[in-house]
Protein backbone atom coordinates (compact mmCIF):
# COMPACT_ATOMS: atom_id res chain seq x y z
CA UNK A 1 0.00 0.00 0.00
CA UNK A 2 1.39 3.37 -1.01
CA UNK A 3 1.34 6.40 1.29
CA UNK A 4 0.69 9.68 -0.49
CA UNK A 5 1.08 13.20 0.90
CA UNK A 6 -1.88 15.32 -0.14
CA UNK A 7 -1.20 19.06 -0.27
CA UNK A 8 -4.30 21.21 -0.73
CA UNK A 9 -3.09 24.61 -1.87
CA UNK A 10 -4.80 28.00 -1.70
CA UNK A 11 -3.07 31.24 -2.68
CA UNK A 12 0.47 29.81 -2.40
CA UNK A 13 -0.23 28.16 0.97
CA UNK A 14 -0.86 24.57 1.91
CA UNK A 15 -4.12 24.69 3.81
CA UNK A 16 -6.01 22.18 5.88
CA UNK A 17 -9.58 22.20 7.13
CA UNK A 18 -12.05 19.86 8.69
CA UNK A 19 -14.51 18.31 6.27
CA UNK A 20 -12.95 20.67 3.72
CA UNK A 21 -14.06 23.78 5.63
CA UNK A 22 -12.49 26.16 8.15
CA UNK A 23 -9.21 26.20 6.24
CA UNK A 24 -5.97 26.98 8.09
CA UNK A 25 -2.57 27.74 6.59
CA UNK A 26 -0.01 25.07 7.40
CA UNK A 27 3.02 25.86 5.24
CA UNK A 28 4.74 26.44 1.93
CA UNK A 29 3.85 23.83 -0.72
CA UNK A 30 7.37 23.53 -2.15
CA UNK A 31 9.02 23.21 1.24
CA UNK A 32 6.51 20.64 2.46
CA UNK A 33 6.68 18.57 -0.75
CA UNK A 34 10.47 18.47 -0.56
CA UNK A 35 10.46 17.64 3.16
CA UNK A 36 7.97 14.77 2.72
CA UNK A 37 9.94 13.47 -0.28
CA UNK A 38 13.18 13.46 1.70
CA UNK A 39 11.38 11.70 4.54
CA UNK A 40 10.40 8.85 2.21
CA UNK A 41 6.80 9.53 1.08
CA UNK A 42 5.74 7.50 -1.99
CA UNK A 43 3.90 10.20 -3.94
CA UNK A 44 2.71 13.80 -3.76
CA UNK A 45 -0.70 15.19 -4.70
CA UNK A 46 -1.02 18.96 -5.22
CA UNK A 47 -4.68 19.93 -5.16
CA UNK A 48 -5.70 23.47 -6.08
CA UNK A 49 -8.33 24.28 -3.46
CA UNK A 50 -9.53 27.47 -5.18
CA UNK A 51 -9.44 26.25 -8.78
CA UNK A 52 -13.20 26.37 -9.18
CA UNK A 53 -13.20 30.05 -8.19
CA UNK A 54 -10.97 30.90 -11.16
CA UNK A 55 -12.01 27.90 -13.28
CA UNK A 56 -8.36 27.01 -13.86
CA UNK A 57 -5.42 25.41 -12.08
CA UNK A 58 -3.07 27.90 -10.44
CA UNK A 59 -0.33 25.53 -9.33
CA UNK A 60 1.74 24.97 -12.48
CA UNK A 61 4.59 27.20 -11.27
CA UNK A 62 4.75 25.23 -8.01
CA UNK A 63 4.73 21.97 -9.96
CA UNK A 64 7.57 23.14 -12.22
CA UNK A 65 9.75 23.97 -9.24
CA UNK A 66 8.78 20.90 -7.23
CA UNK A 67 9.79 18.44 -9.94
CA UNK A 68 13.33 19.83 -9.94
CA UNK A 69 13.81 18.47 -6.43
CA UNK A 70 11.16 15.82 -5.88
CA UNK A 71 11.83 12.56 -7.75
CA UNK A 72 8.67 10.60 -7.04
CA UNK A 73 5.30 10.63 -8.82
CA UNK A 74 3.42 13.92 -8.62
CA UNK A 75 -0.31 14.25 -9.24
CA UNK A 76 -1.97 17.62 -9.81
CA UNK A 77 -5.66 18.32 -9.46
CA UNK A 78 -8.15 21.16 -9.50
CA UNK A 79 -9.47 23.21 -12.39
CA UNK A 80 -8.33 20.90 -15.21
CA UNK A 81 -11.16 21.12 -17.73
CA UNK A 82 -9.75 20.27 -21.16
CA UNK A 83 -7.18 18.15 -22.96
CA UNK A 84 -5.07 21.33 -23.34
CA UNK A 85 -5.13 21.89 -19.55
CA UNK A 86 -3.98 18.32 -19.00
CA UNK A 87 -1.29 18.62 -21.64
CA UNK A 88 0.02 21.78 -19.91
CA UNK A 89 -0.04 20.06 -16.52
CA UNK A 90 2.02 17.13 -17.84
CA UNK A 91 4.43 19.51 -19.57
CA UNK A 92 4.86 21.33 -16.25
CA UNK A 93 6.04 18.07 -14.70
CA UNK A 94 2.94 16.21 -13.48
CA UNK A 95 2.93 12.43 -13.84
CA UNK A 96 -0.81 12.21 -13.29
CA UNK A 97 -3.80 14.52 -13.26
CA UNK A 98 -6.77 14.23 -10.91
CA UNK A 99 -10.07 15.18 -12.53
CA UNK A 100 -13.35 15.81 -10.70
CA UNK A 101 -15.48 18.72 -12.03
CA UNK A 102 -13.95 18.32 -15.50
CA UNK A 103 -15.27 14.76 -15.67
CA UNK A 104 -18.66 15.60 -14.15
CA UNK A 105 -19.17 18.32 -16.78
CA UNK A 106 -17.83 16.23 -19.66
CA UNK A 107 -17.10 12.55 -19.08
CA UNK A 108 -15.70 12.14 -22.59
CA UNK A 109 -12.72 14.22 -21.45
CA UNK A 110 -11.54 11.20 -19.45
CA UNK A 111 -11.48 9.01 -22.56
CA UNK A 112 -9.66 11.69 -24.53
CA UNK A 113 -6.95 11.95 -21.86
CA UNK A 114 -6.64 8.17 -21.55
CA UNK A 115 -6.25 7.57 -25.27
CA UNK A 116 -3.76 10.41 -25.69
CA UNK A 117 -1.63 9.96 -22.56
CA UNK A 118 -2.63 6.55 -21.20
CA UNK A 119 -4.92 5.53 -18.36
CA UNK A 120 -2.00 5.51 -15.93
CA UNK A 121 -1.88 9.31 -15.97
CA UNK A 122 -5.54 9.98 -15.16
CA UNK A 123 -6.96 9.75 -11.66
CA UNK A 124 -10.71 10.07 -11.19
CA UNK A 125 -11.17 12.32 -8.15
CA UNK A 126 -14.38 11.57 -6.27
CA UNK A 127 -15.60 13.55 -3.23
CA UNK A 128 -18.04 11.27 -1.41
CA UNK A 129 -20.54 12.48 1.16
CA UNK A 130 -22.73 10.01 3.03
CA UNK A 131 -26.47 10.49 2.52
CA UNK A 132 -29.37 9.70 4.85
CA UNK A 133 -30.07 6.47 2.94
CA UNK A 134 -26.57 5.21 3.85
CA UNK A 135 -25.22 5.58 0.31
CA UNK A 136 -22.83 8.27 -0.88
CA UNK A 137 -23.31 11.15 -3.27
CA UNK A 138 -20.49 12.61 -5.40
CA UNK A 139 -19.66 16.27 -4.76
CA UNK A 140 -17.50 18.88 -6.46
CA UNK A 141 -15.91 22.15 -5.25
CA UNK A 142 -14.38 20.70 -2.07
CA UNK A 143 -17.49 18.92 -0.96
CA UNK A 144 -19.77 21.95 -1.40
CA UNK A 145 -21.70 21.20 -4.60
CA UNK A 146 -23.75 18.02 -4.96
CA UNK A 147 -23.74 16.45 -8.42
CA UNK A 148 -26.74 14.16 -8.06
CA UNK A 149 -24.46 11.23 -8.92
CA UNK A 150 -24.32 8.13 -6.75
CA UNK A 151 -20.65 7.58 -5.86
CA UNK A 152 -20.63 3.87 -6.69
CA UNK A 153 -22.32 4.45 -10.06
CA UNK A 154 -19.96 7.32 -10.77
CA UNK A 155 -16.84 5.26 -9.98
CA UNK A 156 -17.98 2.62 -12.48
CA UNK A 157 -18.59 5.30 -15.10
CA UNK A 158 -15.12 6.76 -14.51
CA UNK A 159 -13.48 3.35 -14.84
CA UNK A 160 -15.39 2.59 -18.04
CA UNK A 161 -14.33 6.00 -19.39
CA UNK A 162 -10.67 5.12 -18.83
CA UNK A 163 -9.29 6.35 -15.48
CA UNK A 164 -6.33 4.37 -14.10
CA UNK A 165 -6.96 5.11 -10.42
CA UNK A 166 -9.70 6.52 -8.21
CA UNK A 167 -8.89 9.17 -5.57
CA UNK A 168 -11.74 8.65 -3.14
CA UNK A 169 -12.13 11.43 -0.58
CA UNK A 170 -14.56 10.95 2.26
CA UNK A 171 -15.85 14.48 2.87
CA UNK A 172 -17.37 13.28 6.16
CA UNK A 173 -14.06 12.01 7.53
CA UNK A 174 -11.73 14.55 5.89
CA UNK A 175 -9.64 16.46 8.43
CA UNK A 176 -11.43 14.87 11.40
CA UNK A 177 -8.65 12.38 12.26
CA UNK A 178 -11.47 10.02 13.29
CA UNK A 179 -10.48 7.15 10.98
CA UNK A 180 -11.29 6.14 7.43
CA UNK A 181 -14.75 5.43 6.04
CA UNK A 182 -14.17 1.68 5.67
CA UNK A 183 -17.70 1.07 4.37
CA UNK A 184 -17.02 3.51 1.56
CA UNK A 185 -13.74 1.81 0.65
CA UNK A 186 -15.27 -1.68 0.75
CA UNK A 187 -18.18 -0.57 -1.44
CA UNK A 188 -15.85 1.20 -3.90
CA UNK A 189 -13.47 -1.77 -4.11
CA UNK A 190 -16.39 -4.04 -4.93
CA UNK A 191 -17.49 -1.98 -7.94
CA UNK A 192 -14.11 -1.15 -9.51
CA UNK A 193 -10.96 -3.05 -10.42
CA UNK A 194 -8.87 0.16 -10.41
CA UNK A 195 -6.60 0.90 -7.45
CA UNK A 196 -8.41 3.18 -4.99
CA UNK A 197 -6.52 5.96 -3.21
CA UNK A 198 -8.37 6.46 0.05
CA UNK A 199 -8.33 10.00 1.42
CA UNK A 200 -9.78 11.46 4.58
CA UNK A 201 -9.73 10.49 8.21
CA UNK A 202 -6.30 9.23 9.17
CA UNK A 203 -5.73 10.11 12.83
CA UNK A 204 -3.47 7.47 14.35
CA UNK A 205 -1.68 4.20 13.43
CA UNK A 206 -4.68 2.23 14.68
CA UNK A 207 -6.65 3.58 11.74
CA UNK A 208 -4.14 2.14 9.28
CA UNK A 209 -4.24 -1.08 11.21
CA UNK A 210 -8.03 -1.25 11.04
CA UNK A 211 -7.72 -0.77 7.31
CA UNK A 212 -5.22 -3.62 6.93
CA UNK A 213 -7.22 -5.94 9.19
CA UNK A 214 -10.44 -5.21 7.27
CA UNK A 215 -8.97 -7.12 4.32
CA UNK A 216 -10.22 -4.45 1.91
CA UNK A 217 -7.00 -2.71 1.09
CA UNK A 218 -6.84 0.48 -0.91
CA UNK A 219 -4.09 0.87 -3.49
CA UNK A 220 -2.90 3.85 -1.50
CA UNK A 221 -3.79 6.11 1.38
CA UNK A 222 -3.58 9.88 1.02
CA UNK A 223 -2.74 11.70 4.24
CA UNK A 224 -2.44 15.36 5.14
CA UNK A 225 -3.00 16.44 8.77
CA UNK A 226 -0.82 13.70 10.26
CA UNK A 227 2.15 14.99 8.24
CA UNK A 228 1.36 18.70 8.42
CA UNK A 229 1.09 18.61 12.21
CA UNK A 230 4.09 16.31 12.62
CA UNK A 231 2.23 13.43 14.30
CA UNK A 232 4.05 10.80 12.24
CA UNK A 233 6.73 10.78 9.56
CA UNK A 234 6.22 9.25 6.11
CA UNK A 235 8.73 6.52 7.01
CA UNK A 236 6.74 5.63 10.14
CA UNK A 237 3.49 5.40 8.19
CA UNK A 238 5.13 3.18 5.57
CA UNK A 239 6.59 0.96 8.30
CA UNK A 240 3.13 0.67 9.91
CA UNK A 241 1.55 -0.54 6.67
CA UNK A 242 4.33 -3.09 6.20
CA UNK A 243 4.08 -4.31 9.76
CA UNK A 244 0.66 -4.03 11.44
CA UNK A 245 2.08 -5.32 14.73
CA UNK A 246 3.98 -2.07 15.10
CA UNK A 247 0.77 -0.18 14.40
CA UNK A 248 -0.93 -2.18 17.16
CA UNK A 249 1.77 -1.25 19.65
CA UNK A 250 1.68 2.42 18.64
CA UNK A 251 -2.12 2.72 18.67
CA UNK B 1 29.81 16.76 -18.77
CA UNK B 2 28.34 13.99 -20.86
CA UNK B 3 25.46 14.72 -23.20
CA UNK B 4 22.54 12.40 -22.59
CA UNK B 5 20.09 12.19 -25.47
CA UNK B 6 16.48 11.73 -24.38
CA UNK B 7 14.29 10.45 -27.22
CA UNK B 8 11.22 12.69 -27.46
CA UNK B 9 8.59 10.84 -29.45
CA UNK B 10 5.64 12.67 -27.92
CA UNK B 11 4.78 10.35 -25.07
CA UNK B 12 4.97 11.10 -21.38
CA UNK B 13 6.55 13.48 -18.99
CA UNK B 14 10.09 14.15 -20.19
CA UNK B 15 10.60 17.08 -17.83
CA UNK B 16 10.97 14.65 -14.91
CA UNK B 17 13.65 12.66 -16.69
CA UNK B 18 15.48 15.82 -17.75
CA UNK B 19 15.33 17.18 -14.19
CA UNK B 20 16.59 13.94 -12.70
CA UNK B 21 19.49 13.86 -15.18
CA UNK B 22 20.41 17.46 -14.33
CA UNK B 23 20.21 16.61 -10.65
CA UNK B 24 22.82 13.86 -11.06
CA UNK B 25 25.10 16.19 -13.01
CA UNK B 26 24.38 15.42 -16.66
CA UNK B 27 23.29 17.60 -19.55
CA UNK B 28 20.06 16.22 -21.00
CA UNK B 29 19.36 16.81 -24.67
CA UNK B 30 15.63 16.21 -25.11
CA UNK B 31 15.05 15.98 -28.84
CA UNK B 32 12.88 14.50 -31.57
CA UNK B 33 15.70 14.72 -34.12
CA UNK B 34 17.45 11.43 -34.84
CA UNK B 35 20.57 13.32 -36.02
CA UNK B 36 20.81 15.36 -32.82
CA UNK B 37 20.29 12.31 -30.62
CA UNK B 38 22.80 10.17 -32.49
CA UNK B 39 25.47 12.76 -31.64
CA UNK B 40 24.87 12.22 -27.90
CA UNK B 41 27.16 9.91 -25.96
CA UNK B 42 24.38 8.07 -24.13
CA UNK B 43 20.70 7.57 -24.91
CA UNK B 44 17.56 7.37 -22.81
CA UNK B 45 14.52 5.75 -24.43
CA UNK B 46 11.60 6.74 -22.19
CA UNK B 47 7.90 6.15 -22.60
CA UNK B 48 4.51 5.79 -21.01
CA UNK B 49 1.18 4.86 -22.50
CA UNK B 50 0.04 2.40 -25.13
CA UNK B 51 2.45 0.15 -27.05
CA UNK B 52 1.02 0.67 -30.55
CA UNK B 53 0.78 4.46 -30.12
CA UNK B 54 4.40 4.58 -28.94
CA UNK B 55 5.65 2.37 -31.76
CA UNK B 56 3.85 4.47 -34.40
CA UNK B 57 5.10 7.74 -32.89
CA UNK B 58 8.67 6.42 -32.77
CA UNK B 59 8.62 5.27 -36.40
CA UNK B 60 6.86 8.39 -37.66
CA UNK B 61 9.91 10.45 -36.69
CA UNK B 62 12.50 7.83 -37.61
CA UNK B 63 13.59 7.68 -33.97
CA UNK B 64 13.83 3.87 -33.93
CA UNK B 65 17.13 4.47 -35.77
CA UNK B 66 18.50 6.09 -32.63
CA UNK B 67 17.79 2.91 -30.66
CA UNK B 68 19.25 0.59 -33.30
CA UNK B 69 22.37 2.68 -33.83
CA UNK B 70 23.02 2.93 -30.08
CA UNK B 71 22.89 -0.86 -29.84
CA UNK B 72 25.06 -1.33 -32.95
CA UNK B 73 27.63 1.16 -31.64
CA UNK B 74 27.49 -0.31 -28.10
CA UNK B 75 26.54 3.11 -26.79
CA UNK B 76 24.99 3.04 -23.28
CA UNK B 77 21.21 2.92 -23.72
CA UNK B 78 18.66 3.08 -20.91
CA UNK B 79 15.06 2.22 -21.84
CA UNK B 80 12.31 2.96 -19.33
CA UNK B 81 8.80 1.47 -18.92
CA UNK B 82 7.06 1.58 -22.32
CA UNK B 83 10.51 2.14 -23.82
CA UNK B 84 11.59 -1.22 -22.39
CA UNK B 85 8.44 -2.94 -23.65
CA UNK B 86 8.97 -1.59 -27.17
CA UNK B 87 12.34 -3.41 -27.29
CA UNK B 88 10.59 -6.79 -27.22
CA UNK B 89 9.32 -8.74 -30.23
CA UNK B 90 5.57 -8.54 -29.64
CA UNK B 91 2.90 -7.07 -27.39
CA UNK B 92 -0.71 -8.14 -26.94
CA UNK B 93 -1.77 -4.66 -25.71
CA UNK B 94 -4.97 -3.74 -27.62
CA UNK B 95 -4.36 -6.27 -30.43
CA UNK B 96 -1.13 -7.89 -31.55
CA UNK B 97 1.73 -5.55 -32.30
CA UNK B 98 5.31 -5.98 -33.32
CA UNK B 99 8.00 -4.32 -31.27
CA UNK B 100 11.56 -3.47 -32.21
CA UNK B 101 12.66 -7.06 -31.65
CA UNK B 102 15.87 -6.22 -29.81
CA UNK B 103 14.96 -8.49 -26.88
CA UNK B 104 13.27 -11.86 -27.52
CA UNK B 105 9.89 -12.27 -25.90
CA UNK B 106 6.36 -11.05 -25.62
CA UNK B 107 4.57 -8.36 -23.57
CA UNK B 108 1.28 -9.51 -22.00
CA UNK B 109 -1.29 -8.23 -19.55
CA UNK B 110 -1.15 -9.36 -15.92
CA UNK B 111 -3.77 -11.99 -15.22
CA UNK B 112 -5.11 -10.74 -11.89
CA UNK B 113 -8.04 -13.17 -11.82
CA UNK B 114 -5.72 -16.19 -11.98
CA UNK B 115 -3.84 -14.79 -9.03
CA UNK B 116 -6.91 -14.88 -6.83
CA UNK B 117 -5.42 -12.05 -4.83
CA UNK B 118 -8.15 -9.79 -3.48
CA UNK B 119 -6.01 -6.68 -3.51
CA UNK B 120 -4.47 -7.17 -6.97
CA UNK B 121 -5.70 -4.34 -9.16
CA UNK B 122 -4.50 -2.95 -12.46
CA UNK B 123 -2.51 -0.96 -13.20
CA UNK B 124 0.23 -2.28 -10.91
CA UNK B 125 1.03 1.04 -9.23
CA UNK B 126 3.50 0.08 -6.54
CA UNK B 127 6.93 0.50 -5.01
CA UNK B 128 8.56 -2.91 -5.26
CA UNK B 129 11.91 -4.51 -4.44
CA UNK B 130 14.03 -6.20 -7.12
CA UNK B 131 15.47 -9.70 -7.16
CA UNK B 132 18.69 -9.61 -9.15
CA UNK B 133 19.59 -12.49 -11.47
CA UNK B 134 22.89 -14.30 -10.97
CA UNK B 135 25.92 -13.18 -12.96
CA UNK B 136 24.62 -9.92 -14.36
CA UNK B 137 27.25 -8.17 -16.48
CA UNK B 138 27.44 -5.21 -18.87
CA UNK B 139 25.61 -1.95 -18.18
CA UNK B 140 22.96 -3.83 -16.17
CA UNK B 141 25.63 -5.11 -13.81
CA UNK B 142 26.92 -1.60 -13.17
CA UNK B 143 23.50 -0.02 -12.68
CA UNK B 144 22.20 -2.80 -10.43
CA UNK B 145 25.36 -2.93 -8.32
CA UNK B 146 24.00 -0.81 -5.44
CA UNK B 147 20.50 -2.33 -5.39
CA UNK B 148 19.84 -4.07 -2.06
CA UNK B 149 16.89 -5.88 -0.49
CA UNK B 150 15.83 -2.53 0.97
CA UNK B 151 15.78 -0.69 -2.38
CA UNK B 152 12.34 0.13 -3.76
CA UNK B 153 11.36 1.20 -7.27
CA UNK B 154 8.21 2.80 -8.65
CA UNK B 155 6.21 0.73 -11.12
CA UNK B 156 3.10 1.73 -13.05
CA UNK B 157 2.01 -0.76 -15.72
CA UNK B 158 -0.64 -3.32 -16.64
CA UNK B 159 1.45 -5.23 -19.17
CA UNK B 160 4.71 -7.01 -18.44
CA UNK B 161 7.49 -9.14 -19.87
CA UNK B 162 7.93 -12.76 -18.77
CA UNK B 163 10.65 -13.27 -16.18
CA UNK B 164 12.07 -16.38 -17.90
CA UNK B 165 13.63 -14.53 -20.84
CA UNK B 166 17.38 -14.93 -21.44
CA UNK B 167 18.10 -11.23 -20.84
CA UNK B 168 16.20 -10.80 -17.58
CA UNK B 169 18.54 -9.20 -15.05
CA UNK B 170 16.04 -8.46 -12.27
CA UNK B 171 12.52 -9.59 -11.39
CA UNK B 172 9.70 -8.36 -9.18
CA UNK B 173 6.41 -9.84 -8.04
CA UNK B 174 2.86 -8.64 -8.51
CA UNK B 175 -0.44 -10.47 -8.07
CA UNK B 176 1.38 -13.70 -7.38
CA UNK B 177 3.33 -13.49 -10.64
CA UNK B 178 7.03 -12.97 -11.18
CA UNK B 179 7.83 -10.64 -14.05
CA UNK B 180 10.87 -9.04 -15.67
CA UNK B 181 11.59 -5.81 -13.78
CA UNK B 182 14.69 -5.15 -15.88
CA UNK B 183 16.44 -6.64 -18.88
CA UNK B 184 20.04 -6.15 -19.97
CA UNK B 185 22.22 -7.00 -22.93
CA UNK B 186 25.70 -5.53 -23.28
CA UNK B 187 25.45 -1.74 -23.22
CA UNK B 188 21.64 -1.87 -23.06
CA UNK B 189 19.73 -1.71 -19.77
CA UNK B 190 15.95 -1.50 -19.70
CA UNK B 191 13.65 -1.09 -16.70
CA UNK B 192 9.95 -1.68 -16.28
CA UNK B 193 10.08 0.69 -13.28
CA UNK B 194 10.78 4.42 -13.42
CA UNK B 195 14.25 5.23 -12.01
CA UNK B 196 13.51 8.96 -12.41
CA UNK B 197 10.49 8.56 -10.09
CA UNK B 198 12.00 6.15 -7.59
CA UNK B 199 13.55 8.65 -5.19
CA UNK B 200 17.16 8.18 -4.03
CA UNK B 201 17.37 4.52 -5.20
CA UNK B 202 16.47 5.58 -8.72
CA UNK B 203 18.80 8.58 -8.70
CA UNK B 204 21.73 6.33 -7.77
CA UNK B 205 20.97 4.27 -10.87
CA UNK B 206 20.79 7.37 -13.08
CA UNK B 207 23.98 8.73 -11.58
CA UNK B 208 25.78 5.52 -12.56
CA UNK B 209 24.28 5.71 -16.05
CA UNK B 210 25.52 9.24 -16.69
CA UNK B 211 28.96 8.11 -15.51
Amino acid sequence: MRIIARLDVKNEWVIKGIRMEGLRKVGNPLELAEAYYKAGIHEIIFMDAVASLYDRNNLFHILEEACEKVFIPITIGGGLRSLEDVSSALAAGADKVAINTGAVKNLSLVGEIASRFGSQCIVGSVEAKRQVDGLWQAYVDNGREPTGLDVLDWIQMLEAAGVGEILLTSVDQEGTRQGFDLDLLTAANSVTSCPVILSGGYGNPGHLNALIRSGHLPGAVAVASVLHYGQASPAELIEHTANPAIADAAA
Amino acid sequence: MINIGVIDYGVGNLRSIANALKYVGATPVVSDSADTLMRCERIIFPGVGAFAFGKAALLAKGLHKVVFSAIADEKPLLAICAGMQLLFEHSSEFGNHEGLGVIPGQIDKFDVRAAGVQSARLPNVNWLPLTKSHHVDGLAGELLADVTDDSRFYFVHSYHAQSRGPHTVATSNFAGQTFAAAVGKGSLFATQFHPEKSGPDGLIMLEKFVG
